[in-house]
């Protein structure tokens, strides 16, 4: 992990997690979705993005956290991967900031494993644990 | 030292090109080894390599290039004859600058050498061919010259006023067009609830223009089939050498254009069925000698288009497909049971090879036999749009036809909607639409157990409900049901849907993830108002309400089956009815509108001509029994109104009954002339007579002088019917 690379921070359900900003198309409020009926649980539905289609992910189901109160407006972050743009569906942003390459760590073993496959490792900031996402395995549904 | 890297990516992109040529013009070669032309034209490519890699300083490509260009230059100068092994080493040479081609593509450096051993083998041949030929290099057959035909089917290089156009521009265009066409369609939407006269002109003018861009764009992404066959003649060859058999390839066609992306698509399928005809289809001399047939066999491609379909039939002369050992086969690997095997026709049975799990090899060789089937070929053919059906002689060869459509970027589409959702039904599989309407609807859903089927004109209907495949709750009113009739093959069901809205042009965008075992859609496009909507797959639909699962994979072979003994350009969709003393009419499914029931009440008369009151407009009656000469029989309150279109104007067409719609080849047909038919022909095995439309049309004052009526083209076209039935 190199200090380099800033991070974008967002919350979902209490935690604070994190991708390498270089990965963030952009940010959404508002998008609306049309559901995917059938599609594995994790998949919120799909975002006409400019003329783009645009899977929507659920970051709480994929972390299997209790679902989002229905007044609260989920934010979209459009990442770009393999398969193209993918949104991810989570709580609140945060600020980008630049992390220090020593307070890396990977993610104990204990961390159930669903959720670990997805996370490629935590940063200890001083008041709170910031979790980093690997992308590409966090969008792989099949896996 | 950007100009460098300019330079051989320029020499890279014509010398893959020349290659790609060169290919196909030394198998050329071999059968005609004194076209001068021709090896003029080898020469120069091979010749053109070797000066630029020099120049740019690619030393091995450049002794390469050389040794095998020395090679050349002995055989244009007549100082000694192309034989088969000469071909190989040329060829094998040609490989090798190739894969040097493709390393300077990738590193742009010549990469590991692995030439060391070819080199010397070269050499040899270039030195030996000075001396009399040696009898290291003896063939089996010596090339008869005689066969020196005229304008070979490589051409020299494009005139100027083509340019070389980056293909993800292209892709880029297509996509911005795909965008226009949304935008116009959001346009129109909006101006349609607005009502302004100068916005609708701009918006008529816009769709124009949109339209017109659309073709333009579209036309620039088609690529002709020769591209993906050039590199056939190579595999046919290598394949004969590798099998010991002689093989022959036609190639007819290979102008014929269809959109980049399914050119990508077919690529493979292709080159698995040509391979599939090499090695199980076309015997050795040997056996062919036997079986009276001439050593050489032959094998034919051939490429049109035809009703917006491009067509592909690969045909070969071969043993053909022994339907016993077909039936056997799937016996034996549990695909059907003896008893179903048995039933099948010999033309059904064939058909089977397209079941998954079905492998008819004897061995597995290294040709065909990598656990790649035909139900690939199948699967990959049916993911783009596209139809493959096998008919087979045994003895006589076997013939593949495979239909693709042009583009898949644009197509057809009718709106539905389920649990509030809207979805976009392809109008490929579409046969037909029914709304009943009344009180009690429900009553007329009847069922098997708990399969709900719907008696269509006499015949049943399975029915799926779109809502509950989906695991939506529905939506619908209670005295209204919408059915969609699709059809996949030959096999249809009925879809019950909450409503259906109307068809539009809708542009197809993939789902950029893959949903696992989601095989329900086939990919999503963007509404007129913005919103998504999602594409069904339609045999993914029918195989997840068991449609076509078990029997119907019976239904799908029986299908296929039956299309292979009609050419397929050949089916019509048809109307038919009964009229007072005509037992047995029809018309084109294309000409027709709707068909409607009309309560004989309300049949009102305007200028002395009985009318109706229909979708806020009047439509004129008219009964087709009394325009026959004949007397109407129905007694029946409720009138059935074939809605017969003729250009812009709409003619209610009173029939006593309508009795089906058929999609069929018309055999037989038999002028009769006056009285109102256009002819009589073989319809479903029986007689019927063909309605005279534009008589009638005259004789109900509707006239339309553009669209005169003329039974060969309008047979041709739109198949949808929407009927409404009132309960």
């Amino acid at each position: 992990m190199s200090t380099a690379c800033p991070y974008a921070t967002f919350r979902v359900g209490g935690h604070c997690l994190a991708i390498p900003v270089l990965e963030v198309q952009e940010v959404l409020r508002g998008q609306r979705l049309t559901p995917v009926p059938l599609a594995p649980d994790a998949v919120s539905g799909l975002i006409n993005l400019r003329g783009q289609i645009v899977p929507a992910l659920e970051m709480r189901r994929l972390l299997r956290l209790p679902p989002r109160e229905s007044e609260v407006d989920p934010l979209s972050i459009v990442v770009r991967t393999e398969h193209g743009a993918v949104s991810l569906q989570v709580d609140e942003i945060g600020d980008v900031l630049e992390l220090d390459g020593s307070t890396f760590e990977l993610p104990p073993h204990n961390v159930d494993p669903h959720v670990r496959s997805r996370l490629a490792g935590v940063y200890k900031l001083k008041d709170r644990l910031l979790l980093v996402l690997d992308i590409r395995r966090t969008v792989d549904l099949n896996g | 030292m950007m100009e460098d890297q300019e330079f051989v990516q320029e020499f890279l992109i014509e010398s893959n090109e020349n290659l790609t040529r060169l290919d196909s013009e030394m198998v050329e070669l071999e059968r005609r080894p004194d076209d001068h032309e021709l090896l003029a034209s080898v020469f120069r490519t091979v010749h053109t390599i070797k000066g630029t890699c020099g120049f740019l300083g690619f030393s091995r490509l450049e002794a390469l290039a050389h040794v095998t260009e020395d090679i050349l230059s002995d055989l244009r100068n007549g100082r000694r004859q192309l034989d088969t092994p000469l071909t190989s080493l040329i060829l094998e040479s040609v490989d090798a600058i190739k894969r040097i081609l493709r390393s300077i593509e990738a590193t742009s450096g010549e990469g590991e050498p692995f030439e060391s051993e070819l080199i010397p083998r070269l050499k040899q041949a270039r030195d030996g061919a000075t001396a009399p030929l040696p009898a290291a290099a003896t063939t089996t057959e010596a090339e008869s010259p005689s066969a020196t035909e005229p304008g070979s089917p490589a051409k020299g290089p494009a005139p100027d006023s083509n340019l070389r156009v980056d293909v993800g521009l292209l892709d880029k265009l297509m996509n911005l067009v795909g965008e226009l066409v949304l935008t116009r369609n959001q346009l129109v939407q909006y101006n349609a609830a607005l009502d302004d006269s100068s916005l609708n002109a701009i918006s008529q003018r816009l769709n124009l223009i949109t339209t017109e861009l659309q073709e333009g764009v579209m036309k620039t992404r088609m690529q002709p089939i020769g591209l993906v066959w050039n590199k056939l003649p190579r595999i046919v060859r290598d394949l004969s050498t590798a099998l010991g058999k002689e093989i022959e390839l036609d190639m007819d066609g290979s102008d014929t254009e269809l959109d980049r992306t399914i050119l990508e698509a077919i690529k493979d399928p292709l080159t698995h069925i040509v391979r599939n005809s090499c090695d199980h289809g076309i015997e050795t001399p040997a056996e062919r000698l036997a079986r009276g047939k001439p050593g050489k066999g032959r094998l034919a491609l051939s490429a049109f288009h035809k009703g917006g379909h491009v067509n592909i039939e690969i045909s070969d002369d071969g043993a053909g497909i022994d339907p016993a050992r077909v039936r056997l086969k799937a016996v034996e690997r549990n695909l059907l049971s003896a008893a179903q095997a048995d039933r099948l026709s010999e033309a059904e049975a064939v058909n089977l090879v397209f079941l998954p799990g079905f492998s008819t090899a004897q061995t597995v060789t290294n040709i065909s036999g990598r656990g790649v089937g035909m139900d690939v070929v199948k699967t990959h053919i049916e993911r783009i749009g596209g139809t493959v059906v096998l008919s087979s002689q045994t003895g006589q060869g076997t013939v593949v036809r495979v239909k693709i459509p042009l583009t898949l970027a644009i197509i057809p589409g009718l709106v539905v909607s389920a649990g509030g959702e809207r979805f976009v039904i392809p109008q490929m599989n579409l046969h037909e639409l029914i709304r009943v309407e009344g009180e009690n609807v429900q009553s007329r859903i009847e069922y098997i157990h708990s399969t709900p089927v719907f008696r269509r004109r006499e015949a049943l209907l399975p029915l799926t409900d779109l809502s509950r495949i989906l695991r939506l709750a529905p939506v619908r009113r209670h005295d209204e049901i919408s059915i969609v009739v699709l059809q996949v093959d030959q096999h249809r069901f009925g879809l019950i849907v909450d409503s259906i809205s109307d068809s539009q042009e809708i542009v197809v965008k993939p789902l950029a993830l893959e949903f696992k075992g989601l095989n329900c859609y086939s990919g999503a496009t963007i509404m007129g108002d913005g919103r998504i909507a999602l594409i069904l797959d339609v045999p993914g639909i029918g195989q997840m309400s068991g449609m076509l699962a078990g029997a119907g994979q019976h239904g799908r072979v029986a299908a296929a089956a039956a299309y292979t003994s009609q050419p397929a350009d050949e089916r019509k969709s048809l109307l038919l009815f009964r009229a007072g003393a005509f037992s047995r009419l029809a018309m084109p499914l294309s000409q027709v509108a709707r068909l409607e029931k009309i309560a004989a009440s309300s049949v009102e008369r305007a200028a002395g001509r009985p009318v109706v009151q229909y979708r806020g407009r009047i439509l004129p009656l008219l009964s087709v029994a009394e325009f026959l000469g004949s007397a109407s029989t129905s007694e029946d309150d409720l009138l059935h109104v074939v809605i017969y279109r003729n250009g812009a104007s709409e003619l209610g067409l009173v029939v006593d009954e309508i009795i089906d719609v058929v999609e069929e080849a018309v055999t037989n047909r038999h002028g009769c002339g006056g009285s109102g038919l256009l002819a009589s022909a073989v319809v479903a095995g029986r007689i019927t007579d063909f309605l005279d439309l534009h008589a009638l049309a005259g004789s109900a004052c509707v006239t339309d002088p553009e669209s005169l009526y003329r039974l060969e083209a309008a047979l041709a076209g739109n198949r949808v019917l929407a009927e409404e039935v009132p309960a």
